[in-house]
């Protein structure tokens, strides 16, 4: 008997490897789990057939396209819309490594949200308490593998999409250095911060994933070659690594005092195993990073989906003519969130509002990255409560669009400057899982993983959820 | 700066999204509350700041000229709306 919600890649694979199961017997047992559970998390858009071979299984998020398979970025607007081509993180993974695509998960429409349920096609569950949202974007990823609907998922993060879903869930989701992933193949949100990477169960499974899917693409010209290869985490010891602890981060109004307990354990922990804790300050990253993200993002987005327009693939709303079916197509396809976006980054790029709004943006990132940048001249990594709270209940922040958008106050500041980010479970408060997010400079995700992993040896959390165990 | 109803349906139209009426009235307040809340990167004085418009210093990335078989027409009208022939098909002119 398989436990899907126990067993990780990692031993997934021995047992394939030593023929104790096979690829048949593994794919049929994340089915029978999706057949169980998935009715009421709805973590999946759309199921696969086992296209055969000894693989593992892999949840995609929608946002990622896939070959044959339907690719709709939770949009209405590319509804019945199926690829041509893969993407190249998911041609890796089946080329390279024969994983098999188990099915899409669901997301915030264009991954615009922190809650799931931006979804045209409804929101994900949390399945620790499925009145409670999975965080988002990638709520539908994160719930998957919380919840053993599949060994591991690829999320896709521009402000916090992996890392927060993942911190709501209890797993593990990292945010990789930008350009160490290709994005080609994936659907646009804001390109100057997109970047596709790794949910899994532990640590060294997340460190796996992302040397299936990292290193540089020809087809996507933003990417570099990895300046040293993965390295699957090992030691437990933190002697001489430097943590700091960005007071704005820890202390920032909104941060739940559960929240705050754990991840102060947590910081105790690290420095029993060795490390050298002190507290430091990100004072104009925290404060301003909110409203640079909410200028960028939507100028970004106002441009990348202006493809949506009826004529080469996805929904087109009948019109006698064309301005109108363009006009009609975008007003029925898109949901609320992406509108919302549209017009805000078309109001900040245009004339005699550019300055004033996406050129003052791009210049507070500047002030971001060097803050950032400052820091890491001193220390190794930086920790902070990935989401100042754990998973809130459906509905609770959908009508007020800036209270979901202070979802990601924690996540943003280092997206912006290019970082890469790993949540790590760190324990519970009022029965759900708290998050600890890791931050390192760019390329540091080894040192990331080395931390994660010692973190998560000595905490034992469980990530199995209390009403499935 | 605000942004009033006139203002909204001239980016609406830039965006090319025909809002409807319950929408218009419900994206004015909630436009208004977020661009009061993105001003805030006024309140700094950073006119000798250089932009930041991609985190990773990356520049000029050329490639070999070499030709490769791209997508093949069927393909590429695989999830055509409409098609005629080897074409996509859109209803006809207007003031686009």
């Amino acid at each position: 008997m398989i436990d899907t919600l126990r067993l990780t890649a990692y031993e997934a694979a021995t047992l394939l490897r030593n023929k104790e199961i096979s690829g048949a017997e593994l794919w049929e047992a994340y089915r029978r789990a999706i057949d169980e559970r998935d009715g009421e998390l709805h973590c999946f858009l759309h199921v696969c057939d086992d296209p055969g071979g000894d693989g593992l299984p892999l949840a995609v998020k929608d946002v990622i396209g896939t070959k044959g398979i339907p690719t709709t970025a939770g949009s209405k607007i590319l509804e019945g819309y199926v690829p041509v081509y893969d993407s190249t993180v998911v041609r890796r993974a089946k080329e390279n490594h024969g994983l098999r695509i188990l099915g899409k998960t669901n997301t915030d429409e264009f991954a615009m949200g922190s809650s799931t349920e931006n979804s045209a096609f409804g929101p994900t569950r949390n399945p620790w308490d499925p009145s409670r949202v999975p965080g988002g974007s990638g709520g539908g990823s994160a719930a998957a593998v919380s919840a053993g609907l599949a060994p591991w998922a690829l999320g896709s993060d521009t402000g916090g999409s992996i890392k927060q879903p993942s911190a709501l869930c209890g797993n593990v989701g990292l945010r990789p250095t930008y350009g160490t992933v290709s994005r080609y193949g994936i659907v646009a949100f804001a390109s100057s911060l997109d970047q596709v990477g790794p949910v899994a169960r532990t640590v060294r499974d997340c460190a796996y994933l992302y040397s299936i899917i990292a290193g540089r693409d020809a087809c996507d010209t933003t990417t570099v070659e990895l300046p040293h290869p993965v390295e699957l985490p090992e030691a437990v010891d933190l002697k001489g690594v430097r943590i700091g602890v960005p007071k704005e981060l820890n202390e920032s109004h909104g941060i739940e005092p559960g929240v705050a307990a754990a991840v102060q354990a947590a910081i105790a922990t690290l420095e029993e195993l060795g490390a050298e804790v002190q507290e430091c300050s990100l004072p104009l990253s925290v404060e301003y990073g909110m409203a640079c993200y909410y200028l960028i993002t939507p100028a970004e987005a106002s441009s990348n989906l202006a493809r949506y327009d009826g004529v080469r693939y996805g929904f087109r709303a009948a019109a006698d003519e064309r301005l109108e079916m363009y006009e009609r197509t975008r007003d029925e396809g898109f949901g609320d969130e992406p509108k919302r976006r549209i017009m805000v980054g078309t109001y900040a790029l245009s004339a005699g509002y550019y300055d004033a709004y996406y050129g003052q943006a791009q210049k507070v990132r500047t002030v971001i990255k060097r803050e950032h940048d400052a820091l890491f001249e001193s220390f190794d990594a930086l920790v902070s409560p990935t989401s100042p709270t754990v998973a809130f209940p459906l509905g609770a922040r959908t009508a007020d669009p800036i209270a979901m958008y202070l979802s990601d106050l924690l996540t943003i500041p280092s997206c912006m400057a290019g970082l890469p980010g790993l949540n790590v479970p760190c324990g519970l408060s009022e029965g759900l899982p708290v998050g600890l997010q890791l931050v390192g400079p760019q390329f540091s995700e080894n040192t990331l993983f080395r931390l994660g992993h010692a973190l998560e040896q000595a905490i034992s959390f469980d990530p199995v959820p209390e009403r499935l165990r | 700066m605000a942004i009033d109803r006139e203002q909204l349906l001239k980016v609406a139209h830039l965006a090319r999204l025909e809002l409807r009426e319950e929408e218009i009235e419900r994206l004015e307040g909630q436009l208004n509350d977020i661009l009061e809340a993105v001003s805030k990167v006024s309140e700094l004085d950073l006119s000798d700041v250089p932009p930041t418009s991609h985190p990773l210093e990356v520049v000029n990335v050329w490639g070999d000229d070499e030709p490769r078989p791209c997508l093949p027409v069927e393909e590429a009208l695989a999830n055509a709306p409409e098609r005629e022939g080897d074409f996509f098909k859109v209803p006809p002119g207007g003031a686009a």
